[in-house]
């Protein structure tokens, strides 16, 4: 059952969450195995380290194989977590991903840190906002995007119970806390976290679904009900959950922190499409270009993804629905 | 030492067999590797036929995945599978894919066919068994055309940095590569010296010397360090009108011309090891 926070709760940064899980699932087994490509520092590796130093496996800066000998690590039955920035868990370790890890069916989760614009003034060789678009296409690979710090936990602890590779985005900004920790997540299990007859926002991660949140609470303002949607989980995707809300309030905005090409929008046009279930659509995110240095809170301005984006897709579809 | 001859002599009928039967694959290289493969599986490496996903079984990852038929040769002959099977290779629904499969094949360890991948997966392997304290040995298959992948030195430099001693590499150094001569493509120079270099303990020896292919990874067993074993081959090894010629990469169509008479020999000597 979705159990959401009864008021507002600033959250811990994810990555936090996730090394804390990591650790207590590793206490308990000793197959878990931490493995990084020298950015383990950026997400609390040094913690995992402090605490089962054998089980951190530092390759060096060389993310091909961080993908592939954690795939061989899973074939001798040790259960790898490998992280690395966003921008290289996906653009850099594609074919990895794919033949070393999906294809050949090993067992591995990829931990994918700092996604989109959040990397902020690393500028646009650091912003990943391809990686969905990359990653999705790939055959058994479940993708979720935890957007507070109960869904990250309930994500490493399915991860790592399940047998498949695994990509989850890890943001690193800190946000609100959205569930209380008894929350029951599932794979392929979108969530209604505020509803609304209106319009759906669905959202993807911290950063957007915070932000679809506070576009509820301007539009409501205007009178205007929109329905929020935490996707949670990105492949396999909640088809009957989108389908619902289509038919139920007439009207869709997605708002993710990726390129609107390929990533959730992509993916929620294609449920659409494939249910003949045609309603006005607007897809907030990243546009066609490439990202710069600025602060994450600049760089959503810049690319026109704040809540008064969203709003104003939102007002968009709604008028679509009388043409 | 004549068992491993024969198996190998074995293992390049079967090859040719199965390549020829329906026209396509990859000659050249499943012969380089034949007495090697010959080695691994008449004496070195520890495994059981009849459960092929044995813990304490050594494990082998064909990181140049192409070359899959010889490997595939080797485990029906030592009873994997059925030998008619081989016939079946690359045709829709078998079990022996052009490339190594581990989903398919019984006795194959790890799916390789995108180049210097496999090694690196092998290294995680030798990673994750040294961690469980376990004793099998993983060995890997590479070519020296696959070792001008960037993820192949990736691998050159982390497992001697890691200590891990229960890992060999063994390099198919046939000296030709798709589209020609390695060294006038990319020249990997002094190979075993490089290695040696990285921190492993490397050796060159004759690739087609069984004995001596055998005596290397004993040594390298012998050695507290990750082994490397440049084998010194010969492209398409048992094919006279192979060996002699530079295009013999992948074989397709009237690329086998020739083939029967090649093996009416190798069967010939086949039976003269028998007597």
């Amino acid at each position: 059952m979705v159990n959401l926070v009864k008021e507002r709760m600033e959250d811990i940064e994810l990555t936090k969450a996730y090394s804390q899980q990591l650790i207590e699932l590793a206490e308990q087994n000793p197959k878990i195995v931490d493995v990084e490509a020298d950015v383990g520092n950026c997400i609390y590796g040094g913690d995992f380290y402090c605490h089962f130093p054998e089980r951190y496996i530092d390759l060096g800066i060389c993310e091909q194989s961080l993908s592939s000998v954690s795939a061989g690590l899973s074939a001798v039955g040790m259960i790898p977590f490998c992280h690395t920035f966003a921008v290289f868990a996906s653009r850099r370790m594609c074919d990895q991903n794919y033949i070393s890890c999906a294809y050949a069916k090993n067992n591995v989760k990829i931990v994918a840190s700092a996604p989109g614009i959040s990397s902020g003034e690393n500028g646009g060789t650091h912003h990943a906002n391809e990686d969905i678009a990359l990653v999705r296409p790939i055959t058994d690979i479940t993708i979720m995007e935890p957007a507070d710090s109960a869904a990250m936990r309930w994500a490493v602890r399915n991860a790592a119970a399940n047998f498949g590779v695994y990509y989850i985005r890890a943001e690193r900004l800190k946000s609100n806390r959205i569930y209380e920790d008894d929350t029951d997540f599932a794979i392929g299990k979108a969530n209604i976290i505020r509803d609304g007859s209106d319009v759906t926002l669905i959202g993807e991660g911290s950063l957007m679904v915070n932000e679809c949140v506070k576009t509820a609470d301007y539009l409501a303002e205007k009178g205007i009900r929109a329905r929020v949607v935490d996707i949670f989980s990105i492949k396999p995707i909640d088809v009957d959950t989108i389908v619902k809300c289509a038919k139920e309030t007439g009207a869709i905005v997605t708002a993710e922190n990726h390129s609107i090409t390929g990533g959730l929008g992509s993916a929620v046009a294609e449920v659409l499409c494939d249910s003949f279930c045609a309603v006005p659509m607007r897809r907030i995110g990243v546009p066609n270009r490439f990202g710069e240095v600025g602060q994450p809170a600049e760089l959503q301005k810049l690319m026109h993804m704040t809540y008064q984006d969203i709003a104003e897709a939102a007002m968009t579809v709604i008028k679509g629905k009388s043409i | 030492m004549s068992n491993l001859k024969k198996l190998a002599l074995d293992i390049r009928i079967e090859t040719l067999e199965m390549l020829s039967k329906h026209g396509f694959g990859h000659v050249g290289g499943s012969l380089s590797i034949a007495d090697a493969i010959a080695v691994l599986y008449g004496k070195q490496m520890k495994y059981d036929p009849k459960n092929p996903k044995w813990d304490g079984r050594d494990y082998l990852v064909l990181s140049k995945g192409h070359c899959g038929p010889a490997l595939y040769a080797a485990l029906a002959i030592e009873g994997f599978f059925p030998r008619e099977e081989l016939l079946t290779i690359n045709q829709l629904g078998t079990r022996l894919p052009s490339h190594a499969d581990k989903n398919l094949t019984p006795g194959i360890d790890m799916t390789t066919g995108s180049l210097g991948q496999g090694v690196s997966c092998a290294l995680g392997m030798a990673l994750g068994l040294k961690l469980q304290g376990k004793p099998n040995m993983v060995y890997a298959i590479i070519g020296d055309g696959e070792a001008q992948e960037g993820q192949v030195w990736e691998t050159m430099l982390i497992a001697p940095n890691k200590k891990v001693k229960n890992f060999i590499v063994l390099l198919d150094n046939n000296e030709q590569q798709l589209d020609g001569f390695t060294d006038t493509i990319s020249n990997l120079g002094d190979i075993r010296k490089k290695a040696e270099d990285f921190g492993w303990f490397a050796l060159s020896v004759d690739g087609h010397d069984v004995d001596a292919i055998d005596e290397a990874i004993e040594r390298c067993k012998a050695s507290d360090k990750p082994g490397f074993i440049d084998l010194r081959t010969i492209k398409g090894k048992g094919w006279p009108a192979k060996e002699a010629v530079l295009n013999n990469h992948a074989c397709r169509g009237v690329a086998f011309d020739g083939v029967e008479d090649v093996l009416t020999d190798m069967r010939k000597q086949f039976a003269a090891m028998n007597d």
